[in-house]
């Protein structure tokens, strides 16, 4: 995998050659050459619902981690993030955020404790420059050393309800054992020491693997996780049918839900914002922001006529003035519904309430709904 | 896909089927294939006016929205209201699904449009 943000040619997983192979449509993404669909899975809907009810594979390698180790590896980890990384456990996952000055977005991100002194953070695609400058700037006064260790792995997601039987095929792991945001560390598919996350972006349980990069070896896993798969109809997903799963379950996507203009308190993350820290970067406005009020707020949105809110369209309310603007909308799949993210006002965001979102210079009328729009049952 | 001898064909991926003065049109299997599962079309009313060229509805796949570019211009005669509650008939047999017939304005305007065979080898030379 090349590193090199000068690059002006996409960047490619080790998984490339594989996804051409396969007849996948490929696609720029944020400066990346990625699967969208895979035709041969049924396309963008029958990946979608492949997750929902059986298993989907998808190649998640475009995805940055940057590592943190050393004796103030945790106080680093505690000043750059937002959630309370003391309450980790080894082998722990955490969903966090890092924050600029302003206590708006630098990304989202998931911390993994590896041991003591010791901590990965897998980190979006499209800002993986920019988190790794912020990351190593801002960890300097620590005794600790950051690595951008993104080109380290090819990164698999097996995701839905029978991803844990799909994999426990190909892993002396014991998955059951490993719960909802937990990591271990196994053989898969004869390769020792693979880190194995119950982790993903779907909605879904599901785990994540870190695969050493070499293309055989990715390639080989990819290909076993399909076949193993099979009896439960697990297809290969593109990043398309990633889009509309985790668009069902509000996951947040950088530049959509969260980004440098928008705040933890607007975007609802409150769960994950631990102001008992004694100190991180964001805090201060953080509080200052919340004695202020919040005026806008993230909202799903049900079309009730017919059209489909994309990013970017404004919301209008009754009185026909613009309130807001969606951040991501779509057919969703798996509810049969069309549906959307949009800032609007706090008072505008309330159950039941009707606006309009201007698709084209018409306006279709749409409601507040609760949200998640999909949340999956208990097992 | 083997694309209508009795069709003309647009660079934009649309084809028409001429009987008389009435023009069929729809989107091609290549078209489709492209946008991927399609969730929503928005088209013209009847009695809505169309220009050669121009856009006159939307066809959404889940990804993206599409404009539909007129083949000629005319006034829409009907418009196919299955589509509405089943927009997923045009990935399936796009050649058998039509979006609005039109009564042609000018005629001479089909002589623009593209043969099958131009239309595949329009394809193929796009590396389509």
């Amino acid at each position: 995998m090349q590193n090199s943000p000068a690059s002006s040619s996409p960047r490619r997983t080790p998984l490339y050659a594989v996804h051409r192979q396969m007849g996948a449509r490929m696609a720029a993404y944020n400066g990346w050459e990625m699967p969208i669909e895979y035709p041969g899975s049924g396309g963008l809907i029958a990946e979608h619902l492949a997750v929902r009810t059986g298993v989907g594979i998808f190649d998640v390698s475009h995805m940055g981690d940057i590592r943190i180790q050393g004796p103030q590896a945790l106080a680093a980890v505690q000043h750059i993030t937002i959630n309370d990384a003391s309450r980790l456990a080894v082998n722990q996952c955490q969903y966090s955020a890092m924050l600029y000055p302003a206590g708006t977005f630098v990304d989202d991100l998931i911390l993994h404790k590896l041991a003591e002194d010791d901590y990965l953070i897998a980190i979006n695609a499209g800002t993986r420059e920019k988190d790794w400058a912020w990351v190593s700037e801002n960890v300097r006064g620590f005794a600790c050393r950051a690595e951008d260790v993104g080109g380290s792995f090819t990164q698999i997601a097996i995701q839905g309800p029978k991803a844990i039987h799909t994999l426990q095929k190909l892993t002396d792991a014991d998955l059951s054992q490993v719960k909802s945001y937990w990591f271990t560390h196994g053989t898969v598919c004869g390769l020792k020491n693979i880190m194995i996350a119950r982790t993903g972006y779907t909605a879904e349980d599901g785990f994540e693997i870190y695969l050493p990069p070499e293309e055989t070896a990715g390639a080989r896993v990819w290909r076993e996780l399909r076949e193993a798969s099979r009896e439960f109809g697990g297809v290969y997903c593109g990043l398309g049918a990633r889009n509309t799963l985790r668009l069902e379950g509000k996951l947040p996507l950088y530049g959509h839900e969260i980004s440098a203009e928008i705040t933890v308190w607007e975007a609802g993350l409150h769960r994950v914002c631990k102001l008992e820290k004694p100190e991180f970067i964001g805090k201060a406005a953080l509080e200052q922001l919340q004695a202020q009020g919040v005026k806008r707020t993230l909202a799903g949105l049900e079309m009730v006529e017919p059209g489909i809110a994309r990013d970017g369209y404004k919301v209008v309310d009754q009185a026909g003035q613009a309130i807001g603007y969606v951040t991501s909308g779509s057919y969703a799949p798996f509810l049969k519904k069309n549906i959307a993210l949009a800032y609007v006002p706090v008072a505008a965001a309330v159950l039941d309430n009707i606006v309009s979102v201007e698709i084209r210079g018409r306006m279709v009328r749409a409601k507040i709904v609760p949200t998640p729009f999909y949340k999956r049952g208990r097992t | 896909m083997t694309y209508p001898n009795e069709f003309r064909y647009t660079k934009d991926h649309e084809w028409i089927k001429v009987e008389g003065a009435a023009g069929t049109i729809g989107i091609t299997h290549y078209a489709q294939d492209s946008l991927g599962d399609v969730v929503f079309v928005e088209l013209p009313a009847a009695g809505a006016e169309l220009a050669a060229g121009k856009s006159f509805g939307t066809v959404e796949s889940v990804k993206a929205v599409s404009d539909l570019y007129a083949p000629v211009s005319g006034t829409v005669l009907e418009v196919n209201g299955e589509l509405a509650a089943a927009p997923e008939k045009i990935n399936q047999d796009a050649h058998h699904t039509w979006l609005v017939k039109v009564q042609l304005k000018d005629p001479a305007e089909l002589n623009r449009l593209l043969s099958a065979a131009d239309y595949e080898k329009f394809l193929q030379e796009e590396g389509q």
